[in-house]
């Protein structure tokens, strides 16, 4: 009777512990060549659930794009002086529903009666965002191709986009005698909850023209190279971030016997390499310049602007919207127009 | 013979408690009597003592203390003494080793000076307690195959935290002390230098670890099916060998067209166990001071195979002469 009883308890306990892990089924895709573990690992339900909230809305209908130039006929438009006053007000719309919350509307970034102003920090924002969504568009092609980006690629109809990132010390040590955590060793969720360096953000992806990333050796003998292991797990970190934002194990870009060497890599690492530098570009060029517009309750807790990397437009998918392109539907995202 | 099925002792033997043999060396007197554990019983001897700590095993037990105090006050102290978060967080915490721009000065404490001490005290409670075996092991006049492999094991911890960590220079080289933090580093330490499991002394270690847990399964289970003739008293069977001895090898030879002898299959346990860390040092040593990437070293010497490509090649942006903005 008791062994028995000692029997289902452990049974019990066994069950609970299993709840801890993901429910099956666990489907896996040979995508390489055989024996090279290079696969990726899919759960179809929780993918699908996923791919249910990366949905594109509805595209505003079209408009007629004849007309005066919306610089000629309102005051201070300085970047979207491209376009008619048609093609802009349907813009304005669609940026409303994209970004501004419902019960602030137009009022969101414009003050008042008067529309020309630029007293909300809002408008300063969104004027420069819409010049960088242009930039992408036109200038980063060999991440985003002609699919692109639009404000909803990483808003999402929330006015601040749910996956930015700020500087993040770790925790804050009370002692300074004792208990150095070095800025890693707290589950943190930038790092899939791993033991890693909790920021590899900030060395990483916050700097234009750094590139820390690459730690392993070009030659099989030691020459110059003195990237230390602590080096590699900020680049470790990265990567499991990369690996988080875009739903996908390793091997989606890299070779499972050297994450290392481009020959032999999947595709997929190319686009991922013009990625990192995009969104440095983005941060350094775009953001952190707005780090005075912003007001200080939208700062994180070290006094810099909230900065993208790929979870703010992938948000779990291969493709940001599962691959569908908004910009076809908003031409006037897509870059300047050429002119006349 | 459903005893042997489980894990479990099932029948205890006690009879008087034993104060072993008798020894002429150690300053020190054996204390306790021993007394008797049901449990203990379960899974191995019901007598436990009399013991014999000597002052290597006391200087040991002090600095092992010693080095436990200092990791698990900076674990508590790194959750800011908090007793539920320092146990949920468990896993995660660690005593960090200095940064790499430390090289091998002397850090302040919170700043891998700790880590330091640590492993000081860690390293000479590792020590003493070796010098502990070694000398029991004489007392006993045994041989000194338990010290020498312990030490071998000593070897990989010494490479890991100390002799390689020494040779590039760099304390920061080293292992952290934590539960997740190792592992990462190990994680780490594999991907910084081009995968690990293109370095041969690795594949042997693997060998060794992977062929000790077969031994020891193949020797277990043979002992246990022929204790119903005596097996069991495998010291006997090696200087006068039995039925039982004779079924185990006429076993193994016609399953497998070989047997061990009851006295070899030790020492075929012994060095396999000895050199997978014996290996596996070896092949940490030469990480970063000889070898800088395994892969490419396995690739020039035709270990790597090469297989045919499932996509394009793709070459290495950055050496496009395409600039991005």
């Amino acid at each position: 009777m008791k062994a028995k009883a000692n029997a289902l308890a452990c049974c019990g306990a066994l069950g609970f512990l299993l709840t801890a892990c993901e429910r099956p089924p666990v489907d896996t895709t040979q995508i390489g060549y055989r024996g090279l573990a290079m696969e990726q690992v899919t759960n179809p339900r929780i993918y699908a659930q996923i791919q249910a909230v990366n949905q594109p809305p509805e595209p505003l209908p079209p408009v007629e794009a004849a007309g005066p130039l919306a610089k000629d006929v309102y005051k201070n438009v300085q970047v979207l002086d491209d376009l008619t006053v048609p093609e802009f007000t349907r813009l304005m719309l669609a940026i409303t529903q994209w970004v501004a919350p419902p019960d602030r509307s137009c009022a969101y970034c414009h003050e008042g009666a008067d529309l020309a102003s630029d007293a909300l920090y809002t408008k300063v924002v969104s004027r420069r965002m819409i010049q960088m969504t242009r930039h992408i568009n036109s200038d980063w092609k060999p991440h985003v191709a002609d699919t692109g980006v639009t404000c909803f690629t990483c808003h999402r109809g929330n006015a601040v986009p749910a996956n930015l990132w700020f500087a993040d010390s770790g925790p804050v040590m009370e002692s300074r005698f004792l208990g150095n955590r070095a800025a890693q060793n707290a589950p943190a969720d930038s790092v899939g909850l791993a033991s890693l360096p909790n920021d590899p953000n900030t060395p990483l992806l916050g700097e234009p023209s750094q590139d820390y990333i690459r730690v392993v050796s070009k030659t099989a003998l030691p020459v110059d190279n003195r990237k230390s292991i602590k080096q590699t797990e900020l680049t470790y970190g990265l990567m499991m971030d990369i690996s988080q934002s875009l739903g996908v194990n390793c091997t989606y870009c890299h070779n499972s016997r050297s994450f290392a060497e481009w020959d032999g890599s999947t595709p997929k690492r190319a686009v991922a390499w013009h990625a990192l530098r995009m969104v440095r570009d983005v941060n350094a060029n775009y953001l952190t310049p707005l780090t005075q517009t912003f007001p200080r309750e939208r700062l994180g807790p070290h006094g810099d602007v909230g900065k993208v990397n790929c979870a703010t437009c992938h948000q779990g998918v291969p493709k940001p919207l599962n691959g569908v392109s908004m910009v076809h539907d908003y031409p006037a995202l897509a870059g300047r127009a050429k002119a006349q | 013979m459903a005893e042997y099925q489980n894990l479990f002792t099932r029948v205890q033997v006690r009879a008087p408690a034993y104060a072993g043999a008798p020894t002429t060396d150690g300053i020190w007197p054996r204390s306790g009597r021993g007394f008797f554990s049901h449990w203990l019983g379960k899974l191995g001897d019901a007598q436990v003592g009399p013991i014999y700590l000597g002052w290597t095993g006391l200087a040991s037990l002090i600095c092992g203390f010693i080095a436990i105090e200092i990791i698990g006050l900076n674990m508590w102290a790194s959750v800011g003494w908090d007793p539920i978060q320092f146990v949920r967080q468990l896993p995660w915490l660690a005593l960090e080793p200095p940064a790499p721009e430390n090289g091998l000065h002397f850090p302040r404490l919170n700043e891998g000076g700790w880590w330091l001490m640590a492993g000081f005290f860690l390293t000479s409670s590792i020590i003493l307690w070796w010098v502990r075996m070694y000398r029991r092991a004489r007392a006993l006049k045994l041989g000194t195959h338990v010290a020498w492999a312990f030490a071998s094991a000593i070897w990989l911890y010494l490479v890991l935290g100390f002799i390689r960590p020494l040779l590039m220079g760099s304390w920061g080289e080293a292992v952290p002390f934590g539960i997740f933090p190792h592992l990462d580093w190990t994680a780490a330490f594999s991907i910084r230098y081009g995968n690990l499991f293109y370095n041969p002394f690795h594949m042997l270690s693997i060998a060794f670890l992977y062929g000790s847990t077969l031994l020891f399964a193949m020797h277990g289970a043979t002992i246990l099916a022929v204790s119903r003739y005596g097996g069991d008293r495998e010291i006997e069977q090696i200087i006068d060998r039995g039925t039982a001895g004779e079924r185990a090898a006429l076993f193994w030879r016609w399953t497998m067209g070989f047997n061990a002898t009851v006295e070899s299959i030790h020492r075929w346990a012994w060095w396999f166990a000895v050199l997978c860390p014996l290996a596996g040092g070896i092949g940490i040593l030469l990480t970063g001071t000889v070898v800088d990437n395994w892969y490419l070293w396995a690739v020039k010497h035709g270990v790597a195979p090469m297989y045919p490509h499932a996509f394009p090649p793709v070459a290495d942006p950055a050496t496009s002469p395409v600039t991005p903005p």
